[in-house]
């Protein structure tokens, strides 16, 4: 990934920064421009999210990404904050302690890196809460 | 609009192809539903190609013109060629702009072709090819895999419903079973649920014979309107409907993880337009990339009531002779998924099962049948019915 293409979404990756839709009072992580149940209506504002959410559904990755290979066996979870929208992520935990249901907070952790010699990017992972 | 019928199929072989190139392939499929046909290529209107992603499998892009070129149909001829793209359902969506060329009365004589050449490159790098149709940005990044994207919906089902991994493996043993009589198949070997239970694990709780394959294949139908359809084929296949319909890119937003709104509107919207129920439909043939997805797609398509798609499969009410008979082909599981091609090949399926011509796995009496083709983890879903009477 191409610095310029992370460092746009950094301030929503790392302060787990999103939208909510002042018309219809829906919160959006990862953010959107336009709001899909107002749509031009809507009004958006940026959100901060508190943090904590809960794990709706989860897998354990056995036959990794590529660049995700070290990694594996690694738990990637959808993750449902407290104020309402889902995402994905990764799951800091042992695979046999993931389980629907579970609480998780947010930790700020490296995701990856473009090759050997390319940019390190950072993000938020959950952990168990 | 005019009616439409399809008076050409042809599949080639489907499976790993070291010996044979990307142009190759399609080209043989091409000239194979052109034969079947009856048609002289000079006759063609125009071309509408599905493949999902030839710049990353084979470093070729511009996939429209390179087909009509190697078909011979450009030099003196200059049909118009256009790739189509939807990530799996490519080959669903180019039969379905090819449908709807012929039916504005715009074009006469179409051919609609899918193809993707996969073993080109490493099983890593085709992975990564395929992780593009998910969310780059919010999934990919956090090491998300497509296996990994249904694992999550079958964990959800098997929580929600309790559907179990014996049931998700029955879907694998039924099209291992059913791809074992289709000579175009990438896996001819029958399995049993023992042998997925104990196949390595992938993403939790799917494991490697839950998901389809790496596969080089295309295939190729040509359609006409269906008031001349006659005078090329005594066996003209109508098309009944066409639907489509699109959903949230991400899985995370979607409104139920285990059912995939996308299908469940194109469902409804093809419903609709054929003036048909369920019980009309004597075979489907349904896009299976994991086995849990079959069982979300009966779901989702009506054929099974929502958390009943396991037990369904289970008691055999979806085998050819049951209640409905699902992925005659054997699917995209046994019968290989060449992603841009699939969608296709589902269409040639189900005009050799109407036209009586599916050998082996010949659904008795075969009437009208479905092609049911996604996109991503359900962000696209295209459906078509068929029938043997206009």
């Amino acid at each position: 990934m191409s610095v310029a293409r992370f460092w746009r979404k950094q301030i929503h990756r790392y302060n787990l920064v999103g939208t909510h839709c002042k018309t219809c009072d829906t919160y959006y992580y990862p953010p959107r421009n336009v709001c899909p149940k107002c749509r031009r209506d809507g009004e958006i504002e940026s959100h901060k999210f508190s943090g904590p959410g809960e794990i709706v559904t989860y897998t354990v990755i056995h036959t990794a990404a590529e660049g995700f290979e070290h990694q594996a066996p690694y738990v990637l979870g959808i993750v449902q904050l407290d104020e309402g929208p889902r995402f994905t992520s990764q799951i800091v935990c042992n695979p046999e302690d993931a389980h629907i249901g579970m609480r998780v907070k947010p930790v700020f952790r490296k995701l990856g890196e473009s090759g050997d010699k390319g940019m390190i990017y950072y993000g938020t992972k959950y952990v168990p809460a | 609009m005019r009616d439409v019928a399809i008076i050409g199929v042809k599949n080639s072989k489907f499976g790993e192809m070291w010996d044979r190139s990307f142009r190759d392939i399609v080209v043989e499929a091409g000239v194979g539903a052109i034969e079947d046909s009856g048609v002289s290529g000079d006759r063609l209107d125009g071309m509408y190609v599905g493949n999902m992603s030839g710049g990353q499998f084979v470093e070729q892009e511009h996939i429209g013109a390179l087909i009509a070129d190697y078909s011979g149909l450009s030099l003196d001829l200059h049909v118009p060629s256009t790739r189509v793209e939807a990530a799996c359902a490519s080959g669903g969506l180019a039969f379905r702009q090819a449908v709807m060329a012929v039916a504005s009365g715009h074009e006469d004589i179409v051919m609609a072709a899918g193809v993707e050449k996969m073993t080109d490159v490493s099983s890593t790098a085709a992975s990564a090819a395929l992780a593009a149709a998910a969310d780059r940005e919010w999934e990919g990044i956090m090491g998300a895999t497509f296996p990994g994207l249904y694992a999550m919906v079958a964990r959800m089902h098997m929580h929600e419903y309790g559907t179990t991994s014996e049931q998700m493996a029955e879907v694998a043993v039924k099209n291992h079973k059913n791809g074992s009589k289709n000579p175009i198949a990438q896996y001819k070997s029958p399995i049993t649920v023992d042998s997925v239970l104990n196949s390595i694990m992938v993403a939790d709780p799917l494991h490697i014979f839950d998901c389809s394959p790496i596969t080089d294949g295309a295939s190729a139908v040509v359609l006409a309107p269906a008031e001349i359809a006659h005078e090329y084929t005594d066996t003209p296949i109508y098309i009944k409907a066409t639907a489509q319909a699109s959903d949230t890119i991400a899985l995370h937003d979607r409104r139920d993880i285990t059912t995939l709104d996308a299908s469940v509107a194109a469902g409804k919207r093809a419903f609709e337009m054929a003036k048909m129920t369920t019980k009309d439909i004597d075979l489907v043939e349904v896009h299976d990339c994991f086995t849990i997805a079959e069982i979300c797609a009966i779901e989702d398509l009506g054929f099974a009531k929502k958390g009943e798609g396991g037990k369904m499969t289970e008691e055999g009410e979806t085998a050819i002779g049951g209640k409905v008979a699902v992925n005659t082909s054997g699917g995209l599981k046994a019968c290989g998924h060449p992603v841009g091609a699939t969608g296709i090949k589902q269409v040639v399926e189900v005009t050799q099962q109407l036209r009586g011509e599916a050998g082996g796995r010949q659904v008795d009496g075969a009437e009208v049948g479905m092609t049911h083709n996604v996109g991503g983890s359900g962000a696209t879903a295209v459906v078509h019915i068929l029938a043997r009477e206009r």
